[in-house]
């Protein structure tokens, strides 16, 4: 299995570091080419008014679009998730608008507000997630009933499924908590 | 709920990796750095050429600068304080700024200590020519490094000095033998457990981008074959002939320094570069500030 990591900016090397421990290939995905014969993508965490400026100028913007409408399974963390949403309060900008949610920049204020905390994870209760926040996005909506919500934080989705997509607000990379990626490998594997 | 800890400090500055941070000084060049794909801006009361220039005493930028540049992006945005200025820190905290430059570039406050940087909820960036200096900064709790270089200038040779100097001193450390640690930890000024950190993960415990001269497209490539995470530029923009489609070319080349072909896309059409100026005809080394 080959992941691609959308290689622009941001937390590339942290999802690169964790897919390695898992035992996992990567590639950095800057141009078309590179969305060849890899079985899953993961838009990392960073400036999401940046990653859509390269997204649009690379060209990459349609064929990825396609790639996940086609049933691409895709990990998408804070700045990616927003990349991902159909819907963005405020500036608008290049993105692939594949996922039915609404979501907020900056939601949570700016850095200063940023946090760690607990978070409970509902495939495995076992123990609690640390969620690592930084100017987090919010997940204000839900548009499709298909999206389930995997966890929760003051009853607003942190981290949601659609199909075999799923987005988190907060860094799992950041941490050295593998479950959230064991999660990710488990929805590429299964049969639809 | 924990606020400020050091994985949401050091995670934010991960976050603006392989990215360029700008110089501003009006929205109006907030916005033009936002459009180009900058990661965040540096809100300044005038950018370093023109501290240089004009020289009196360089302060943190007013308030309401700060508040209208704030306003008119989205990205993160960063304001500098003089070094060793608590208060100025304190009053930006509570702005709200997304990070605190501890800067060369301004007159410096204080002669003796740098501001404890730990007891803040934001996150600090400091400038260092060296690896002793940067882990320095690092253990008064800077969650960023800037290699130096020689602000305002448009030259780029002593951002090179810095970064060469950095992973020259990197690699000896990764090569000693452990005995040897607590003697070079001594000399460093810094602790055996922060040079243990370094030798693990063969590099700095926060990232570190260039800065202090950067001036071309390639100039910024330049600083990410040397190792650079990222780049600030400063001058080099607002005084060129064209600042957005220098802001694009710059953050294009950042992104693209390994791939010559777009490289050199980035580095066609910059006409008028910043004029910029040999370190022999310097009449004030700003990077001899702070240690």
């Amino acid at each position: 299995m080959k992941i691609g990591i959308l290689g622009f900016q941001g937390g590339i090397k942290e999802h690169e570091r964790m897919l390695k421990q898992l035992g996992v290939e990567t590639r950095r995905i800057r141009y078309i080419q590179d969305l060849d014969k890899i079985d899953a993508m993961i838009l990392p965490g960073g400036e999401s008014t940046t990653m859509g400026i390269f997204l649009h100028n690379s060209g990459l913007l349609k064929p990825l679009k396609e790639a996940v409408e086609k049933g691409m399974p895709v990990l998408a963390t804070c700045a990616g998730l927003i990349l991902l949403a159909q819907e963005v309060e405020g500036l608008s900008f290049a993105s692939l608008k594949v996922l039915p949610v609404r979501v907020r920049r900056n939601a949570y204020g700016r850095q200063k507000e940023s946090f760690t905390t607990q978070i409970n994870l509902s495939f495995d209760k076992a123990r609690p997630f640390p969620g690592v926040f930084i100017r987090a996005p919010k997940i204000e909506k839900t548009l499709e009933d298909k999206v389930e919500v995997l966890s929760f934080l003051e009853e607003q989705p942190v981290m949601i499924r659609y199909g075999k997509i799923i987005g988190c607000t907060f860094h799992p990379e950041l941490t050295s908590d593998t479950r959230v990626h064991k999660y990710f490998l488990q929805v590429i594997s299964a049969k639809n | 709920m924990q606020k400020g800890s050091w994985i949401v400090k050091r995670g934010f500055a991960e976050m603006l990796k392989n990215g360029v941070i700008m110089d501003v000084t009006t929205p109006e060049q907030a916005r033009i750095a936002e459009d180009a794909g900058a990661v965040a801006v540096m809100a300044l009361e005038r950018v370093p050429a023109d501290i240089r220039r004009e020289g009196g005493v360089a302060r943190m930028a007013s308030i309401e600068k700060i508040v209208s540049i704030m306003e008119a992006v989205s990205i993160p945005v960063m304001a500098k304080v003089r070094i060793g200025h608590i208060a100025e820190a304190r009053v930006l905290e509570a702005l709200g700024v997304d990070f605190i430059d501890e800067s060369e570039v301004l007159t410096p406050a204080d002669e003796e200590c740098h501001i404890d940087k730990n007891v803040f909820t934001v996150p600090f960036v400091c400038g260092a020519r060296d690896l002793g200096e940067a882990l320095r900064k690092i253990q008064e709790g800077a969650a960023m490094i800037r290699t130096k270089g020689e602000a305002g200038t448009g030259n780029v040779v002593e951002a090179v000095r810095h970064m060469r100097r950095m992973v020259r001193e990197i690699n000896y450390v990764c090569t000693l033998p452990s005995e040897e640690l607590p003697r070079v930890a001594k000399e460093m000024g810094v602790s055996v457990a922060l040079l243990e950190e370094v030798r693990k993960e063969k590099r700095l415990p926060v990232v570190n981008f260039a800065a202090g001269g950067i001036a071309t497209p390639q100039d910024a490539a330049l600083m990410r074959m040397l190792g650079a995470d990222g780049i600030f530029v400063g001058s080099g923009i607002f005084k060129s002939e064209n600042p957005a489609v220098f802001a694009q070319k710059i953050v294009q080349a950042c992104a693209f320094f390994d791939d010559p072909k777009v490289l050199l896309e980035a580095c066609k059409g910059i006409e008028g570069a910043m004029k910029g100026c040999s370190t022999e005809e310097l009449q004030l080394s700003l990077q001899e500030r702070g240690w």
